[in-house]
């Protein structure tokens, strides 16, 4: 059975996947290893949107998928369900402030979180001065700004000002991303980098802290 | 004899719709008078030149320029968005600056800002607006919900509007609860038992929802009244607006405001022959909605925002399944009413061209925010006018000397033989007013054909 569930949830096949989890847990079968079995399923749901294989719909169905996979694994999980692998980053994410879109940064976080990054999920209409804290706090080394209006923009280079003066060091790196943005808006704000999507917002994680 | 309307083919009724704008009309119906020789003299050309660009069959005298903003005349004028959603004189006015100064041939009106006591009136949760969830200088922003549950696709499908007056309108609007407890028109048939349909409407909740309707639809027109009125006004100028309202492709529809964008996509997999079966059930009624309201305005061109089309979001096929059939029906029935369709491809949308194509030629406009414009022409262009594609970012952040390189090279490769209207590629808010200038600016001097 080793791989059946990453293989039916990497496939999409939902009712098939729900049921091998409900057989597996009548038989015994260890939560742990199937929930393994799963985040594998969504590892390679990941690696077909990198080569153009899948699409957002794909990925937002795996992670529907994958919830509802869970709401069955939970009650037998006991107090291992928060068990966290190894996990690199942390990786701050929101959208800046006077911004409320949520779309494209959930895309980033879910492609981040699934690519074996931990995310600070910040949310919407973030203030610049809580970009710093978190950084401060986390001691992560890769945010990413999010904005879909043309706002952002003064709202991107305020906040990537309040985190360069905050004398948290050099070596953080800040990416940009939204409907408007391209390489003239990342000149402007001073971001390190902007990407057109939430796939190349993983490549420029890992080009930075690797993964 | 002439030809009635409906005798008319769809050549003939643009062509009929092109000879109305020649003689523009105030909102009582009277024609407009020119405020001067020079004036009527613009804004027949203005028109003339859009025509040419639209149809394809004749070079126009230059390309075209038109201006879309988003609040970019009222922040321009020193106000904020605020101001300009609630005191509709002080917008209109600015907006009739903004015009006078950069002098575009085509506008679409100052509508852009709505009336915001109208969205408190009616408590609108759908956006959220200056004072109500966003600060005074920003713009109104969407509020993505499941507005509509998965479960009721058959509810939609059976009776849309039935499902939009007693499940979607009262979400999305909290003052019209009462629509809940509304029975269907449709019971209303005979004597026997129809004073029952009526008895909901003797109950307070329906009653307070009445009340509120009425205080909105007054709003509503006091505010319509301010931007006709600055039409009319902008067109006795010399200015046109062929603007004649706005339609969705259906699977936008249901995917930004029903459903949403998480919902949508979750269905084309739970339950892709409901979705599919639903957006059938949208086609005539989106067709409706445009044409109707090209008639009531009197203008032929129907804006349609186009989003999650956008490429990335679906696979080839999943665009070629779910989203492109029932827009290509619904561009189809608008130009069959007379109407031409005026898309706007917001975002990227190389991967689409080759599918988007297959348009009847010279029909419709096309709005066209970051694709690679010289494909764009190679494909789409050789259907269909194009506008647009001068970024926001460029508009905001460059200089004067960039914007106009990038202007010349697109009369170059988008403007050659016709068929483009020099444009912003997306609404803008905030941009440098010398870069606007330089965009209409490079457009007259370099856009002579």
């Amino acid at each position: 059975m080793a791989g059946e569930l990453g293989k039916l949830l990497s496939d999409l096949k939902e009712a098939e996947a729900l049921d091998l989890v409900k057989q597996a847990l009548a038989e015994g079968a260890d939560p742990m290893e199937l929930l393994g079995q799963a985040r594998e399923g969504i590892n390679t749901v990941g690696e077909r949107f990198e080569n153009g294989t899948y699409f957002i719909p794909d990925l937002v169905y795996s992670g529907e998928i994958l919830k509802e996979i869970v709401k069955l694994l939970e009650p037998h999980l006991g107090q291992d369900k928060n068990v966290k692998s190894n996990r690199l980053g942390p990786v701050v994410v929101g959208t800046v402030a006077g911004d409320i879109h949520d779309i494209g940064k959930d895309m980033v976080v879910f492609m981040l979180d699934i690519s074996g990054y931990e995310v600070v999920d910040l949310g919407i209409d973030v203030p610049a001065q809580k970009f710093v804290e978190a950084v401060k706090e986390t001691g992560s080394k890769v945010v990413g700004l999010s904005g879909f209006l043309t706002l952002a923009f003064d709202s991107m280079k305020e906040t990537i000002d309040a985190i360069k003066s905050a004398g948290l060091g050099e070596d953080i790196k800040i990416m940009i991303g939204g409907g408007q943005i391209d390489d003239q808006v990342r000149r402007y704000t001073g971001a390190d980098a902007y990407g057109r999507d939430a796939m190349q917002a993983v490549k420029l994680t890992q080009g930075w802290i690797g993964g | 004899m002439e030809k009635t309307w409906e005798e008319m083919s769809a050549d003939e009724k643009q062509e009929a719709q092109f000879q109305k704008l020649l003689t523009p009309k105030d909102p009582e119906g009277n024609d407009i008078q020119f405020q001067s020789p020079e004036a009527a003299a613009a804004y027949k050309a203005s028109i003339t030149r859009i025509k040419d660009a639209v149809q394809l069959k004749k070079t126009p005298d230059r390309v075209p320029v038109a201006l879309l903003p988003s609040m970019f005349p009222f922040i321009n004028a020193g106000m904020t968005v605020q101001e300009a959603m609630y005191d509709y004189d002080k917008a209109v006015a600015a907006f009739r600056k903004f015009i006078l100064e950069f002098k575009p041939d085509l506008h679409i009106g100052a509508a852009q800002a709505g009336p915001g006591k109208f969205y408190e009136i009616l408590d609108y949760k759908l956006y959220s607006w200056p004072g109500h969830g966003v600060a005074p200088e920003h713009s109104y922003q969407c509020n993505e919900r499941e507005y509509m549950k998965p479960e009721e696709y058959d509810l939609l499908i059976t009776d849309p509007s039935f499902y939009f007056r007693n499940f979607y309108l009262p979400r999305v609007f909290g003052a019209l609860e009462g629509f809940t407890m509304l029975p269907p028109l449709t019971g209303i048939l005979e004597i026997y038992g129809v004073a029952f349909n009526f008895i909901p409407y003797a109950l307070p909740p329906v009653q307070n929802t009445f009340k509120a309707l009425f205080e909105a639809g007054a709003e509503a027109l006091k505010w319509a009244m301010a931007i006709g009125g600055s039409n009319a006004e902008l067109s006795s100028l010399g200015f046109p607006n062929i603007l004649g309202g706005f339609t969705k492709a259906p699977f936008d529809t249901i995917g930004d405001t029903l459903r949403g964008t998480r919902g949508i996509m979750v269905d084309m997999y739970r339950q892709p022959e409901k979705l599919l079966k639903a957006m059938e059930a949208l086609v005539p009624i989106m067709i409706g909605m445009g044409i109707g309201s090209a008639q009531q305005t009197g203008n032929p061109q129907i804006f349609i925002p186009l989003h999650k089309g956008a490429d990335g979001f679906l696979s080839d096929d999943q665009f070629k399944t779910f989203y492109w059939p029932t827009l290509k029906a619904v561009i189809e029935g608008l130009i069959e009413g007379g109407c031409i369709p005026f898309p706007a491809l917001e975002g990227h949308w190389d991967s689409r061209l080759e599918v988007i194509q297959d348009v009847p030629k010279g029909k419709t406009m096309w709005m066209v925010d970051q694709s690679d414009m010289a494909k764009v022409k190679e494909t789409l262009g050789k259907n269909a006018c194009l506008m647009g594609n001068v970024p926001s970012s460029l508009l905001q952040l460059a200089t004067p000397d960039e914007v106009k390189t990038y202007c010349r090279n697109l009369i170059d490769t988008a403007g050659k033989d016709g068929g483009f209207i020099m444009m912003n590629g997306a609404f803008f808010d905030e941009a440098k007013p010398e870069n606007i200038k330089a965009m209409v600016d490079v457009t007259r001097e370099f856009g002579v054909y």
